[in-house]
């Protein structure tokens, strides 16, 4: 954890989190998380809440918070060169980050994502605007473009491939976690 | 105006004109040398000379007075665009020499020959023109097709230097311009302070025109591309503030802290109600289109009416016309595009292309004229200090301000952008104009100089070597790839992810405000401004839909060896293929077999992969031509070929 000390140390400070309903201190359920309004309207709310709670636990405790919101640090350029190869990766890495939205994806967690999930999560961000078909020929081109082994699923290879070209590091941080 | 423009076009033309017409030419020319001496174009004297010349009814007489104003916009017009096909005739030379330099040589070549021709000084730009007529074009063209994604991403880093960065240059040029004035040597004793921060609020800033004629070759990254560009439509506000505010502050006898603290008001006042003009106009045009479903021919011209008059009335009232034009293209545009027909955006892009592109040709040719003349006092060593100081304190500027933004900004400007960023302050036409409308005093020829100068000196040294500097550099081009499906989905993924930790962190960042603007839009906005509010689209279906189209259509042409015409066919989604020509009877059993051939294997193309059916395409034909090897009527091989095209549409 020595990576995220700073950062732990900082939403400490920030107290009102949105955490510690009617549970001891410390301690939040889903339905805390799901308490903030913003993330009720959110079509991906419920997936984010999810993730929080990785192996379908009731409870989170603050340091698997921290755990979960350490993906968002910025990248640190200058720790790459000093690293320590034997050292697990920092959770900030663009691998890691990529990691975890891949996960928002794969609901049933087999490392792939199939047409079926696809869809799934494009019923919910594009959904009550086109009709059933179109979601699925969607889904279908958008599978196409990134699988390339041709197994009708995209690997978290593939995955990271499609998404060479866009800057994660940069779009997946937050500042004040730096 | 006019007749200070084409003065000596006309005296071009009346010379080939009289030539052809057998009068005397050197009369003519000494007649319309008095006219120019005088400054009227009294046609009493002329009238004389023609009744004297023949009292009989002349067959073929000569009107020239009737058309004169629209004849000379129209024939320099003319010139710039000839000038353009010009160049590009010959490969090499656009590569290395930018357009705009190559423009104004054109320009100082034209304002040499006149100049030679006539000892005058050749026509002048004059500012009314530029600011009314020539520059909103272009502006307009910047603000609607402005890529807002990263324009908003990056929103902070552009106000910051279009805002900061502009007052640093002003007031940093104008006081070392003071010191180097208290320099006895150099005999300038006279121009004040307050001249000389007059003159570095106008000289400060960055020139969008400049910068786009530039940049568009040089294809560097987009937020490179977007920081640069920001700033120099941005910092509009700042010199509308800095300039008036100097001026104001030349007609007042004294000046009190009061009038700066006014002038630091009114800055926000011009840039916030810019801002507001523009968003005002924008939303009206929205709503106006809203309601052109029947009338579509006009549709285009509600976008050029709209945001014409958002800048005019930005300018009545003083406030930044550029702020305006901008605000109002991007907001329009969103809900204007969804509004009107596919032919209408098509007609408004092209249309706006010209516009800009022959208002840009024009404004060069003019600085190149107008750079030959009397209008300069050439002042040498205040001319060189000021070129030294714009580099310098441009360099000053960005790094300083770059330190600030990086330490707060996630986003950061690496060193290699930064250099480019400083080197990309190219200075413009807009200068030139404000420079043009100081009021007369005693140095104005010395300032006109320097800014001509610098002008120069700015695009055609910088313009030329910035190309190569990008390279040696090494800086990231924009990539060429093109939009995909799955891109755009991820992108609007990560929106919403990024959206909803933002609010469990508890930390209102651009994706948080982004969120509610949407809300906001979905709720309230589409309602009024769209006309069919139940098939509002994501981004992701446009986007969609937009390929599938354009793969159709690449389908076809693959698969279209003859006939272009009936490429049209193929995008109707009709049942069957009507407007095919029947084949000839004896080869109708042939056809049969193709087309079952066809129906069975092209029966959900759209889930293969675009790949395998350019395969199965290129086997079809050759499959066909191995079977119609011996049929050797072409055009039953065309239609054929027709026919299968458009079963190809139809399934698509």
């Amino acid at each position: 954890m020595k990576k995220v000390g700073t950062s732990s140390l900082a939403l400490q400070d920030r107290g009102g989190l949105g955490l510690g309903g009617p549970g001891r201190a410390g301690d939040g359920s889903r339905m805390d998380l799901q308490q903030i309004g913003a993330l009720a309207v959110n079509p991906l709310g419920d997936r984010i809440i999810d993730s929080f709670f990785p192996d379908g636990s009731l409870r989170l405790d603050f340091p698997g918070f921290v755990r979960v919101l350490a993906h968002f640090r910025p990248v640190d350029e200058e720790d790459d060169g000093n690293r320590d190869p034997k050292e697990p990766e920092p959770l900030n890495s663009r691998m890691n980050k990529l990691r975890f939205a891949f996960q928002l994806y794969d609901l049933d967690r087999d490392g792939k994502i199939s047409r079926h999930e696809m869809l799934q999560a494009l019923r919910l961000m594009v959904g009550v605007q086109v009709t059933e078909e179109q979601l699925e020929s969607i889904a279908d081109r958008t599978v196409q473009e990134a699988d390339e082994d041709g197994d009708g699923a995209v690997s978290f290879l593939e995955f990271a491939k499609s998404l060479e070209k866009m800057n994660i590091e940069q779009k997946m941080s937050i500042r004040i976690l730096k | 105006m006019a007749h200070r423009l084409g003065l000596l076009l006309p005296l071009l033309l009346g010379q080939l004109c009289s030539q052809l017409l057998g009068t005397s030419g050197n009369s003519m020319l000494h007649y319309w040398n008095l006219k120019a001496e005088n400054g009227s174009w009294g046609s009493k004297r002329i009238q004389d000379n023609a009744s004297v010349a023949s009292a009989h009814t002349l067959l073929f007489s000569l009107d020239y007075q009737h058309v004169q104003t629209p004849f000379e916009i129209t024939l320099w017009i003319m010139l710039a665009s000839l000038a353009k096909i010009g160049f590009h005739l010959c490969n090499k030379i656009p590569t290395v020499v930018p357009e705009s330099c190559l423009l104004i040589f054109v320009g100082l070549i034209m304002g040499g020959l006149i100049y030679s021709l006539n000892d005058k000084s050749p026509p002048v730009m004059n500012s009314d023109i530029f600011f009314l007529y020539l520059l909103p074009p272009i502006v307009l063209d910047a603000g609607y097709f402005m890529p807002s994604r990263p324009f908003f991403e990056n929103i902070g880093t552009i106000l910051l230097y279009a805002v900061v960065g502009t007052m640093w240059n002003a007031f940093g040029i104008g006081l070392s311009l003071y010191g180097i004035c208290q320099v006895k040597l150099f005999n300038l004793k006279d121009v004040s302070l307050l001249h000389n921060l007059w003159f570095g609020s106008l000289i400060a800033a960055v020139d969008p025109v400049a910068v786009l004629s530039v940049f568009e070759e040089i294809h560097v990254n987009e937020k490179l591309h977007i920081l640069v560009f920001g700033e120099s439509l941005l910092n509009d506000a700042v010199t509308v503030v800095l300039y008036k505010l100097f001026k104001s502050f030349s007609e007042m006898p004294s000046i009190k802290s009061l009038d700066i603290l006014a002038g630091i008001g009114k800055f926000f006042l011009v840039g916030i109600g810019g801002i507001f003009i523009g968003l005002l106009f924008g939303m009206i045009a929205a709503f106006t289109t809203r309601f052109t479903k029947t009338i579509r021919v006009i549709e285009p011209l509600f976008v050029f009416l709209y945001s014409y008059l958002s800048y005019l009335t930005a300018e009545m009232f003083h406030l930044s016309g550029i702020v305006a034009i901008i605000a109002c293209a991007m907001s329009m545009k969103r809900y204007v595009e969804a509004n009107i027909s596919q032919k209408s955006h098509t007609t408004i892009k092209y249309f706006m292309k010209m516009w800009s592109s022959v208002s840009d040709t024009l404004i060069f040719i003019f600085l190149g004229v107008s750079t030959i003349g009397n209008n300069h006092e050439w002042n040498w060593p205040y001319i060189c200090f000021t070129v030294i100081f714009c580099l310098i304190w441009r360099a000053l500027g960005v790094l300083v301000l770059t330190f600030f933004v990086n330490k707060c900004h996630v986003n950061t400007v690496t060193r290699k952008d930064q250099f480019i960023i400083a080197y990309g302050g190219l200075r413009g036409a807009i200068c030139f104009s404000l420079v043009f409308l100081l009021p007369e005093f005693s140095r104005k020829k010395l300032f006109i100089a320097a800014t001509t100068v610098v002008i120069l000196f700015t695009v055609i040294v910088q313009g030329m070597t910035i190309r190569p500097l990008v390279d040696l550099l090494d800086v990231t081009k924009r990539g060429e790839t093109s939009p995909t499906v799955s891109e755009q989905i991820l992108i609007r993924f990560f929106d919403h992810l990024l959206a909803g930790v933002e609010d469990i962190s508890g930390h209102w960042g651009q994706y948080y405000w982004k969120d509610k603007l949407e809300y906001l839009n979905s709720k309230y906005l589409q309602k009024i401004l769209l006309r069919e509010y139940d098939q509002a689209r994501s981004s992701i279906v446009l986007l969609y839909e937009k390929l599938e189209r354009k793969h159709a259509i690449e389908l076809a042409e693959a698969g279209q060896l003859v006939h272009t015409p009936s490429s049209t066919s193929l995008l109707r989604r009709h049942g069957t293929a009507k407007s095919v020509p029947s084949p000839a009877p004896q080869d109708q059993d042939i056809m049969d077999n193709i087309q079952d051939l066809l129906a069975t294997n092209l029966y959900r193309v759209r889930r293969m992969c675009p790949r395998l059916i350019r395969q199965l395409i290129q086997l079809t034909h050759s499959v066909l031509k191995s079977y119609l090897h011996s049929l050797t009527d072409s055009r039953i091989l065309s239609s054929i070929l027709t026919y299968r095209g458009a079963l190809l549409g139809v399934n698509i």
